[in-house]
């Protein structure tokens, strides 16, 4: 009976036009115990491929489920790709705030009403990317 | 009236002011810290010491644009229609000069016609481009003359090309605007934003507190002539603004509670900052133009200073209906708010919590009256006396619907 705790983790991945068709989340499921829950995805046989997930189970079977990914040529990055901010272009208006449902973007300083984007909280709803008058939120696919 | 006649009492001259910018003497606070400085010293004690006030706004201004001269080429041509990045501007003015307005969409965008557009690049969006220097396409037809014989021309160029490209906006730093709600069943797009049923949100619009006109309400300071922060460039105000029309309801201090004045602005936009002129998408709507404006207000009086330390909780906005009233033009408003409410990003409406955003940015806001603040207390930004005041009262035209003429 293993006592490890679960640990929750945003990743992000990219399937080339050879891989769309193999069953590798059935696989993180079914011999890595680990708890999928996809956010974001486009997948379609002879096409390039976006999947956006969480992946929850022990750092080990994590680990080892990412590894098992990484045998097809499949890129891996951590985190939250799928929709992006660009700061540096963000006006600070706070349009986007209201319609962000998980509040990933936010005001973060009540008195210079700067707005900040906390990327682990996203769900890529993309509600922002139609309610974002500076065009500031873009999506990866 | 003994009060008034001492609160109107000169303390100082806009002669004395641009001596002490010169010599980098001049006290300066923005509109955001002389209300906390008042609070500490008294009104008194704040009229000796400081000079200039600055105040500021950032957010989307519809009625702006830019005349743009592009030289003549070898031969010449006589442009007759031109579009800059497939977006059309207007040629009726001379030969190698064009308008382009804000709120012109690019050639053949599909605005709402099959779904709610998404209007993704405009006018708004090359004038952007244009001031962060990006090279753009010049595409012109002409019908050729004896004098001007070319028929197209086609060529990139950037703002460093042309000879001069001069912001020309009729209407900037509207003194107030709507708070916008939807209280129909649907979703509505308007240019203040998504809208959501059944009040779900509301939009609002201004920089309140730091806002120039409601800074300003009477126009003792900020008239034809003025000079102002525009984007960055020094630039004045030409005109009274479009659909000027300060003869509408107003607090004790002289706020107005809804739109009200209006400035026409122009400056060169060589001058200009990028950062602060962005265009604008707004999906089922169209595109337009976001500036920042910075307006310095000298203290030549104890009146104008007063004005000057208004905050958000004595500016009043009007909420209306977008799903009805507002299209309708039938004057309704449910309720008033303040900006330090609407700020708290929540109001209550019939007993129900409503989120609260808005379009225009304080925090850029807070930006352009810092800039020019650093401006004139580093004596480049000396002040200008207006040439001919504002006027204070007047209303605003409807357009009446007549017979067509045979």
């Amino acid at each position: 009976m293993t006592t490890t705790t679960q640990v929750t983790k945003k990743v992000y991945l990219f399937f080339p036009k050879s891989e769309t068709e193999k069953p590798i989340v059935y696989h993180l499921v079914k011999d890595y115990n680990l708890i999928i829950n996809i956010f974001r995805a486009k997948v379609t046989p002879q096409e390039e491929g976006y999947l956006s997930l969480d992946v929850t189970g022990t750092p080990e079977d994590i680990q080892r489920g990412l590894d098992y990914v990484k045998t097809f040529n499949v890129a891996i990055t951590e985190g939250n790709k799928g929709v992006l901010w660009n700061a540096e272009r963000c006006t600070h208006c706070t349009n986007c705030t209201v319609h962000c449902p998980t509040h990933a973007l936010h005001i973060a300083d009540a008195a210079t009403r700067r707005v900040a984007y906390d990327e682990t909280e996203c769900i890529e709803c993309l509600s922002c990317l139609e309610s974002y008058p500076y065009g500031v939120c873009s999506s990866m696919y | 009236m003994l009060e008034t006649t001492v609160d109107e009492c000169s303390l100082r001259t806009y002669d004395e002011i641009n001596r002490k910018i010169e010599a980098g003497k001049a006290v300066v606070l923005t509109a955001e810290e002389i209300i906390e400085y008042v609070d500490k010293h008294g009104l008194e004690e704040a009229a000796k010491t400081v000079d200039v006030v600055t105040t500021a706004t950032f957010g989307p201004m519809c009625s702006s644009g830019c005349f743009l001269n592009f030289g003549h080429s070898s031969p010449r041509i006589r442009m007759t229609e031109a579009w800059i990045s497939d977006v059309a501007a207007y040629c009726g003015v001379a030969a190698v000069d064009v308008y382009l307005g804000a709120t012109q969409l690019r050639h053949s965008d599909p605005a709402n016609m099959y779904e709610v557009g998404e209007f993704r690049y405009g006018g708004g969006h090359v004038i952007e481009d244009l001031v962060a220097g990006k090279a753009l396409q010049l595409f012109a037809l002409s019908y050729g003359t004896d004098d001007y014989p070319r028929r197209e021309i086609r060529t990139m160029f950037t703002i460093h090309d042309l000879n001069q490209a001069i912001m020309t906006n009729p209407r900037n730093c509207y003194q107030n605007y709507n708070v916008a709600v939807n209280c129909s069943e649907k979703r509505i797009y308007t240019y203040m934003g998504i809208l959501e049923p059944n009040i779900r949100n509301a939009t609002y619009c201004s920089a309140g507190q730091l806002s120039p006109l409601l800074n300003d309400p009477w126009y003792r300071t900020i008239g034809i002539g003025t000079s102002v922060w525009l984007a960055g460039a020094r630039g004045l105000v030409y005109a009274e603004g479009t659909q000027h029309s300060p003869s509408v309801l107003r607090g004790e201090n002289g706020v107005p509670m809804e739109g009200s004045g209006t400035l026409a602005l122009t400056g060169d936009m060589k001058q200009m900052k990028p950062e602060f002129v962005r265009g604008v998408s707004m999906k089922g709507y169209g595109v337009s133009l976001a500036l920042g404006v910075g307006i310095p207000i000298p203290i030549l009086n104890i009146d104008i200073l007063r004005a000057t330390c208004v905050r958000d909780r004595d500016i009043f906005a009007s909420i209306v209906d977008y799903s009805t009233d507002y299209p309708e033009r039938t004057g309704k408003s449910i309720t008033r708010v303040t900006y330090e409410q609407l700020r708290t990003g929540e109001i209550t409406l019939n007993e129900k919590k409503v989120p609260v955003s808005a379009l225009s940015s304080y925090h850029k806001a807070r930006e352009v009256a810092a800039l020019l603040k650093d401006e004139i207390t580093a004596g480049d930004f000396p002040l200008s006396q207006p040439s001919t005041p504002l006027p204070r009262a007047q209303g605003m035209n409807k357009l009446e619907i007549r017979g067509a003429v045979r």
